[in-house]
């Protein structure tokens, strides 16, 4: 090989510097994003529960709501029967962001760690949102 | 297998016509099967696809429409509706026909109604025509639509969905009535700077819309889902009637019964469903 002492170095460089991020944060996880609860509508409540139960809303609540979505503007169906049987009025804005107000330390705190942007906020009102 | 030249000229011209002929064929004999046939499949793709189709075949329940009326309006009222439809959905106010987002506004005799202007009237010249979305029962809009962002509801009203417009305006080209307005910048720049500049007030119970996704009016389908007139009714309730075309004793029909109405460009077909009491 041709010029075998540079062509290593430079590989041995790379490397390093590839490798750098993975070897400097190695022991280090960045903690897992806790979404809070602390707001005034939801220590209100007698019985802590969303819509749905925890579990369910943490895995499934981005194809729930796009669910709701399609019930409310396509469907003309504002009425949502959750699995207890009672009705929830189908709104983001009116009925998501009512109990969960407080959209930077709960919405943004998973979103931010997973980094997905989704666009609600284009057009609906963060609630508290010092930004329009 | 052989075949000779003759029987292979005949096997060909004989499939060249029915492969010309045999779709418009099957429409002359059967004239609007396809299409139907087409939406049929579409209809079952949805949630209550069988439930619409019912309702539909006899005839629907519920037909918005509103009713304008020209004797009792002024320019004042009219400016009046403008504001409060606008601040309802939180539409900008851009200051300029380029940008210019509209609901519902203010136009004259003579641009609205193009195909039976009468110079010689002129009563209605002098009145502020309010125009807005028309709801059309056969919508252009939805039909030129090529995500169904743009609908027609089982109820008449022609929804948009701006979560799955693509902002191509096709729809703006095809509504003969200019009913739509295209969001060329984000809405909520012109919005921040009325909150500064005039003290506007947002209604934070409805979204803005995004750059680059076409608007109109909705026959305010988000209070009539809470039960409550549209905004522009309940801003000037002499004016502005609102109620459901497809109930004879609704307080629509009476008053259609009662008053000459007009509505715009009927020639067309798209049956609108906003009328003008004159």
């Amino acid at each position: 090989m041709y010029d075998s002492g540079k062509v290593i170095i430079g590989l041995l460089i790379f490397a390093g510097i590839f490798l750098f991020p993975f070897v400097y944060q190695h022991g280090s996880p960045v903690e897992k994003p806790k979404p809070s609860l602390d707001t005034p509508a939801i220590k209100a409540l007698p019985v802590k529960k969303c819509v749905e139960d925890t579990k369910f809303m943490i895995t499934t609540h981005m194809q729930f709501l796009n669910d709701w979505r399609d019930q409310a503007l396509r469907d003309g169906n504002r009425w949502y029967v959750n699995r207890a049987g009672k009705k929830v009025w189908i709104s983001l804005q009116n009925t998501c962001m009512k109990c969960h107000s407080n959209k930077k330390d709960f919405c943004d705190k998973c979103h931010n760690y997973a980094a997905v942007q989704p666009y609600c906020w284009d057009c609906h009102f963060d609630p508290n949102g010092s930004k329009l | 297998m052989s075949m000779d030249r003759r029987k292979f000229l005949k096997v060909a011209g004989l499939s060249t016509l029915i492969g010309l002929g045999g779709g418009s064929a099957f429409e002359l004999l059967r004239p609007g099967k396809v299409d139907a046939e087409m939406e049929h499949e579409g209809h079952h793709g949805g949630h209550h696809g069988e439930a619409h189709e019912k309702a539909e075949e006899a005839g629907p329940k519920t037909r918005w429409a509103m009713l304008i009326d020209m004797k009792a309006i002024t320019k004042e009222k009219a400016e009046k509706i403008i504001h409060v439809c606008h601040h309802i959905h939180n539409v900008p106010d851009w200051g300029n026909p380029k940008d210019e987002i509209k609901w519902v506004w203010e136009d004259e005799y003579e641009h609205v109604f193009t195909d039976s202007y009468n110079e010689y009237d002129e009563v209605l010249e002098k009145l502020p025509f309010l125009l807005m979305c028309n709801h059309c029962d056969e919508p252009p809009c939805a039909r030129v639509c090529p995500v169904e962002a743009t609908f027609r509801r089982p109820d008449g009203i022609v929804a948009q969905d701006y979560h799955r417009c693509i902002g191509c305006r096709f729809c703006m080209a095809a509504c003969p009535y200019g009913s739509r307005s295209f969001n060329w910048l984000d809405p909520r720049i012109k919005l921040k700077e009325e909150m500064a500049k005039k003290g506007r007030k947002l209604n934070k119970k409805f979204p803005t819309r995004m750059r680059g996704v076409v608007e109109k009016c909705n026959f305010c389908v988000e209070r009539l889902a809470e039960g409550k007139q549209p905004g522009c009714v309940e801003a000037c309730p002499d004016v502005m009637h609102f109620g459901n075309l497809a109930d004879e004793n609704s307080n629509v029909r009476k008053i259609l019964r009662e008053r000459v109405s007009l509505r715009r460009k009927l020639e067309l077909g798209t049956k609108p469903s906003v009328f003008y009491l004159v």
